[in-house]
């Protein structure tokens, strides 16, 4: 089951306005987004939610006043800075606490309590393309890279049932725990860059990272035309770690019309875009194919 | 004062208006990088930079030859980064949050601390404005442990001057726990978003997390001209002030491809920042004026 995913290093380059075309031009995928912080995708999607659940993961301390005797042992411990005190009553900040325990273990008079968390919302939808599992992690909350491997998994029990042959998945920006969490096992990662040197500092980061955990990735180069230098920058970095650059897409004011439509750049027939998109499409499923032959 | 540059959705222009901001900020200042998944401000301020420095996070190492299998720390660790294999104890470094708590439970003195590196830190200066950033490990998961040792390190900076120092952070995208971790403390923070509905989307998010910090929330408008209305209509229905807009024009875009600030591309650009800088420290004198009257 091919799994492709869509990622970046640097936010903002146009992985969901990518994703979404993708999703469009394979017509037979399960979908995904995995941007659990900041979910965009179902914004063009338009989906209709299904199933929604709790994501629980992990526990918080929370430091009961009644049994507590004040004597501060939980402060000195707490690696994360998450106990604060206020008129001799020591408390903990949740969106500090790491949820470690150690206070709990430790506190002298067992006045703490180790709840499960709720860390965010987890989605089952239908779209006009198919079924996309999604995400709401709440903000700073913790264990993102959890919730990916969950819908990755949810992804991929649902493509077997439904009969669906390609997962497609949004990413996060970023090199961390979420997007870590969204490489492993994947078939093909689609790094999508700007003619920057943000764009292409970020991209040599998240393609070291790819290397790393050996999956393959090929790269579009968006709104390829702002930037004189710095797309020539991009393509010889390309170059240099063997990297296809498999589309190379203008900047056309049409695609934020579509998005404000709600529509994929190939449903709204931006040309100028959509020719390039079609074009990394066949050669994304000619990597995945030869991948698989291999 | 510390101003944090912040967002819900990634390239928006975060970036841009930090190194934007720093070249009309008053000095001193210090400009700091805690995007450390993806840091660019660098790129922008042309800083010269110290050799980078390790930032390491305290990891257990385990002597099986003290280790009495007890199980103590394995049923204290909540990131399962130690495991025993029959009586043998085996930490997984990689998985440590740092906690300390699993060598302060073992009763045999088995485990002491080691450390792994998470990233660097480095500082420096870009002409009059200091600089400091921290970049994470490619591999390395956790990214709010080295935020907080970079914040650390601008905190020991800024209590030398006696608050004489501002700081403006730029910080990671989203709302998850690294943009939580840079953004807190701050004396106010700035959205910056696009007018899209993405820009809109992911500004709902920034807003009701940032909320939270008690602090003073505005917000810039980024390619103004392009999109929609719909970002507008929700600041003013939501109380956000909008403190500047910056028009999308090729020539910025041009001159953020070469490693340049907005600033330089037209006269119009700087009294956009000269003015954004005033607004934003207007926000924050009122706030603390308004305290000090209610104390």
């Amino acid at each position: 089951m091919p799994e492709i995913t869509v990622i970046s290093g640097k936010g903002g380059t146009g992985k969901t306005t990518v994703t979404a075309a993708f999703v469009h031009l394979a017509g037979n995928a399960v979908l995904c987004d995995l941007d659990v912080d900041a979910p965009d995708l179902p914004l063009i999607l338009r989906p209709t939610r299904e199933v929604a659940v709790d994501f629980r993961a992990g526990h918080v301390a929370v430091i009961d006043p009644s049994r507590c005797n004040a004597c501060g042992f939980c402060m000195d411990i707490c690696r994360f800075g998450a106990i604060v005190a206020a008129d001799g009553e020591y408390a903990v900040n949740p969106l500090a606490c790491e949820g470690c325990k150690a206070c709990v273990a430790l506190c002298p008079a067992g006045a703490i309590d180790f709840p499960v968390r709720r860390c965010g919302r987890r989605y089952r939808s239908q779209t006009r393309f198919g079924p996309l599992i999604h995400a709401q992690l709440f903000p700073g909350a913790e264990n993102s890279g959890l919730l990916v491997s969950e819908l990755r998994r949810e992804a991929r029990e649902l493509a077997v049932t439904t009969g669906r042959k390609i997962i497609l998945s949004d990413g996060a920006p970023g090199i961390g725990c979420p997007v870590i969490s969204s490489l492993t096992g994947t078939q093909l990662a689609v790094l999508v860059t700007e003619p920057t040197p943000s764009g292409r500092h970020d991209l040599e980061r998240v393609a070291e990272l790819t290397a790393r955990f050996e999956v393959p990735a090929a790269v579009i180069l968006n709104k390829a035309d702002l930037g004189g230098p710095a797309a020539g920058a991009v393509r010889e970095a390309c170059a240099a770690r063997g990297l296809p650059i498999i589309a190379e897409i203008p900047y056309d004011p049409g695609v934020t019309a579509a998005m404000v439509a709600g529509q994929t750049v190939t449903e709204a027939g931006i040309e100028a875009v959509a020719a390039p998109l079609r074009a990394a499409w066949s050669a994304i499923l000619e990597l995945t194919a030869a991948r698989r032959a291999a | 004062m510390i101003v944090a540059i912040a967002s819900g959705k990634g390239g928006t222009g975060k970036t841009l208006v930090t190194a934007a901001l720093a070249e009309v900020w008053p000095r001193p200042l210090v400009a700091v990088d805690l995007d450390v998944e993806a840091p660019n401000l660098h790129l922008f301020l042309h800083p010269r930079l110290s050799p980078p420095e390790d930032a390491v996070i305290e990891v257990p190492v385990a002597d099986p030859a003290r280790c009495t299998a007890c199980g103590a720390c394995v049923a204290l660790c909540q990131y399962k980064a130690i495991a025993l294999f029959g009586d043998f104890p085996t930490v997984f470094p990689d998985m440590c949050h740092g906690c300390g708590g699993c060598l302060k439970v073992c009763p045999s003195g088995a485990l002491t601390p080691g450390s792994r590196v998470l990233g660097e830190i480095m500082d420096g200066r870009a002409g009059a404005i200091g600089f400091l950033m921290g970049r994470l490990r490619i591999g390395e998961a956790l990214s709010p442990p080295l935020i907080r040792q970079v914040k650390a390190r601008l905190a020991e900076g800024l209590a030398k001057t006696a608050g004489r120092v501002d700081a403006l952070i730029d910080s990671p995208p989203g709302t998850s726990c690294p943009a939580v971790a840079a953004v807190s403390g701050a004396d106010v923070v700035v959205l910056v978003t696009e007018p899209t509905p993405f820009g809109l989307h992911d500004l709902k998010l920034a807003r009701h997390a940032f909320a939270a910090l008690g602090v003073p929330v505005g917000v810039v408008i980024n390619r103004a001209g392009t999109g929609e209305r719909r970002v507008y209509d929700y600041c003013r229905a939501s109380g956000l002030p909008i403190l500047a807009e910056i028009p999308f024009e090729r020539a910025i875009a041009a001159a953020y491809s070469r490693g340049e600030t907005a600033i330089g591309v037209s006269p119009g650009l700087r009294d956009i920042f000269d003015v954004l800088a005033k607004t934003i420290r207007g926000l924050v004198v009122s706030v603390k004026e308004r305290t000090a009257a209610h104390a």
